[in-house]
């Protein structure tokens, strides 16, 4: 009995010592870590601690590490919304709505997830490359990968530079401007590997975007 | 340049600081592991707990802190999401349900970080910071302290005594994972990493109106979260997500961090048991494994086989244009050999044979070079199994760092090696044979096949797959948010992380007690290339013949049709 009881003791002090243990390290890497990483990040890196807020006109215009939406108004027959001729257009995104917490209507970040060999993934390619060609007017042939496939994050900003050369013919009749303005607009936005040899060429779209809004004063 | 050549160079650059700092962190690893003081922070931590750091432990003692810690890792992160409602900072999330709290407790707790939740749409900032991330650096601490305690039990002899528990824990959280943290979460906010405590928040759109984006402690998070190899996200888009990884500089550094400990901890262990080759032995092995299957990866994913990327003209399904194919396919292997899970890019849509290889890195039980500690714990016990198989070829008793290998020795390594195939498999098994769980995989009916289809069972094996061997990561496909799958693959992760360890302390302290053998001319050189290369046929050939017959099912099936 009295072993009994000594065990029963020595596992609620083993018990105490583990939730205290985790107690002490919580206000360790859970409080002050944090605080301290926010405190510095926020003081030496304030504009991008925040979300890299982008300004055109004297008003946020989105995140300039956010991919966003440039459509019309108005609606195709299956209710998805018309890209708008104006603008760049960024990749395809699978990323879903909220359906967790409807106080809130913030996009959730993600993928497809469809299978490399999966049918409705290559008929959705087939129909992105009729309707990035027919919108474009150019052939088919020329539509690069990025502008087919769904990125990872569902809010890639980025495009590549095959990609925003093949809109600009585009983009310069709807905004009745020169093409050649239009193609040095985008050849200044290219930028090329990180150091030469990090990640891939890539053109961000917003700051494209604003850049051309700057031309139009849309 | 050609996206070949560069994805080749960003892993020749990935080696190369890898190497550059293999040398001091595993030797600063093995100095506070093995130092007689304690620094004044952790003074005050030791107070608190009531422990007295210097006391030496028998694996008994050492396991029983390992379970009432973690037990109470778990109680106390359950408790945070069921009570979220009513905790500040929640910008009016509301408690997670009971099953998926579950889930995700045994999910951080474990070192496995599985996600059936969303991060932006469930998890406040109180439940993020408090609860989540600080599993992510305690988890890692009793990997490493388990681990250290193994290499204890090769280094000392006739004593049971594996070092202090809460000494080990305490250090390796305060004197390895926090400094490295703080440098990592301000290198990534300066690549423009968020780091705040923002709400939800509207931002204006350069079209007209607005949308709204989360504020959070990104940065602080994802750092601890690759350095020790926990991978659960802050956004559901993990890594991938803009936030957490801006740019191709941090995604090489990301996955840096994810390598770095693991790989380090070889020259540690190579330090303590006083023979720096017999490190490097292992190191090899790991490295071996690792630069192999990312080869493997990068080529199978430039080819993008299958009818839907052939269609589209390349593999960028599911992954980022700052990117690319070849620095997705370097962080997909090194996320799946460590136990890490993270993701910059989707696994479900790589290829059948990538899809195939994260898998198989997972299976061959996060040993190349795995999770922190877990990697280390899991290779030596590997190395025992080889040292046998090669006193069986010569027919001497085997040997390793100058111990016996005898029949209790072999018996707990083989239990060790046993544990997560026999979970895995089981409930695979369980899952396929009842009559539930097929609702919840994507691929089988989105693509109008029926339930047995290779790729939803493939999604299925993936998910326990990773599940017991605590990577993380998901074939996403799968719906993992319904009872069955968070209850299932909660009971998997927890008993994939903590079976294993009773078994490696067991065997640690058998180790222990032993007086060592003196080394002779016919003791199998362990330090040697000829071992190494045993050790990665043994690894091959016991995970090839173990998990067979699931992937003919799915992967390989897939990549035949």
């Amino acid at each position: 009995m009295t072993s009994m009881n000594s065990s029963v003791r020595g596992t609620a002090r083993l018990i105490g010592a583990g939730l205290r243990a985790l107690l002490a390290l919580t206000v360790v890497c859970g409080v002050l870590y944090p605080l301290a990483v926010t405190g510095i990040a926020q003081a030496a890196f304030h504009h991008k601690a925040n979300g890299s807020e982008v300004t055109s006109g004297g008003r946020v215009v989105g995140s300039e590490n956010i991919g966003q939406r440039f459509d019309l108004d108005k609606k195709d027959e299956d209710g998805n919304p018309l890209p708008d001729p104006h603008y760049f257009q960024p990749r395809p995104s699978a990323a879903g709505t909220n359906a967790y917490n409807t106080q809130y209507s913030i996009i959730v970040s993600g993928a497809s997830n469809l299978a490399s060999d999966s049918k409705v993934l290559k008929e959705t390619v087939i129909d992105r490359r009729k309707q990035v060609a027919h919108f474009n007017h150019v052939s088919e042939s020329r539509v690069p990968v990025d502008a087919l496939t769904a990125s990872a994050s569902g809010l890639d900003p980025h495009i590549s530079p095959a990609y925003a050369e093949l809109q600009v013919n585009r983009v310069a009749q709807a905004n009745g401007l020169a093409r050649d303005t239009v193609a040095r607009l985008v050849k200044d936005h290219t930028e090329g590997r990180q150091l030469g040899f990090l990640g891939e060429p890539r053109v961000n779209v917003l700051k494209l975007n604003i850049a051309l809004s700057r031309l139009t004063q849309r | 340049m050609s996206p070949e050549l560069a994805g080749v160079l960003q892993l020749a650059a990935l080696i190369g600081a890898l190497a550059l700092v293999y040398r001091p962190l595993g030797d600063y690893m093995a100095a506070v592991y093995s130092s007689e003081k304690h620094l004044r922070p952790e003074k005050w931590i030791y107070r608190c707990i009531g422990a007295n750091p210097s006391t030496q432990m028998r694996w008994p003692a050492y396991l029983r802190g390992v379970l009432a810690f973690s037990l109470m890792g778990v109680l106390f992160l359950y408790l945070l999401q069921r009570v979220q409602g009513s905790l500040p900072l929640s910008l009016g999330f509301t408690p997670i349900s009971p099953h998926q709290a579950f889930n995700t407790a045994a999910s951080f707790v474990a070192n496995t970080n599985w996600q059936s939740y969303s991060g932006e749409q469930s998890m406040g900032h109180v439940v993020q910071t408090a609860g989540l991330a600080v599993q992510n650096f305690v988890s890692a601490a009793v990997g490493m302290a388990v681990a250290i305690a193994l290499v204890r039990g090769f280094a000392r002899s006739r004593t049971g005594e594996l070092g202090n528990f809460w000494a080990d824990l305490v250090r390796g959280t305060v004197r390895i994972l926090l400094p490295l943290s703080v440098v990592g979460a301000l290198v990534l906010v300066a690549c423009g990493a968020i780091q705040n405590f923002a709400g939800i928040h509207e931002v204006g759109q350069l079209t007209g109106g607005s949308r709204q984006m989360n504020g959070g402690a990104v940065a602080s998070q994802e750092v601890i979260k690759e350095l020790g190899t926990n991978g659960g996200g802050f956004f559901n888009a993990n890594s991938a997500h803009p936030f957490e990884n801006p740019s191709g500089f941090t995604n090489l550094f990301e996955i840096f961090l994810i390598l770095v400990i693991p790989f380090a901890l070889t020259r540690t262990f190579g330090k303590l048991v006083g023979n720096i080759r017999q490190g490097y032995a292992i190191l090899a092995a790991m490295g071996l494994i690792w630069l192999g299957f990312t080869a493997l990866m990068m080529w199978t994913e430039f080819h993008h086989g299958g009818a839907a990327l052939q269609e589209a003209g390349g593999a960028m399904e599911g992954k980022e244009q700052r990117f690319g194919v070849g620095a997705s396919a370097i962080f997909a292997t090194s996320t799946t050999l460590t136990s890490t899970g993270a993701v910059d890019s989707f696994h479900s849509s790589f290829t059948g044979f990538g899809g195939g290889l994260t898998m198989l890195g997972m299976m061959l039980g996060e040993i190349a070079p795995g999770g922190v500690g877990s990697g280390l714990y899991g290779m030596l016990s590997m190395a025992i199994i080889a040292v046998f198989i090669a006193g069986l070829m010569v027919g001497r008793t085997p040997e390793y760092l100058g111990k016996k290998i005898g029949s209790r020795e072999i018996k707990l390594a083989a239990c060790y090696i046993l544990i997560t195939p026999t979970l895995v498999l089981g409930f695979t098994a369980l899952s396929m044979a009842l009559s539930t769980p097929p609702d919840s995989m994507l691929n089988t009916a989105g693509n109008s096949v029926n339930h047995s289809g290779a790729h939803g069972f493939s999604e299925v094996l993936y998910a326990f797959t990773s599940g017991a061997n605590n990577n993380g990561s998901a074939f996403a496909g799968l719906n993992a948010n319904t009872q069955w799958y968070n209850t299932t693959i909660g009971l998997a992760m927890l008993l994939g992380r903590f079976l294993p360890m009773v078994f490696v302390l067991a065997l640690a302290g058998s180790l222990a007690e032993q007086k060592p053998v003196p080394e002779t001319a016919g003791t199998l050189r362990t330090e040697k290339p000829l071992f190494a290369g045993l050790l990665v046929g043994a690894i091959l050939i016991i995970t090839g013949l173990t998990y067979f017959p699931a992937l003919a099912l799915g992967p390989m099936a897939e990549g035949l049709s």
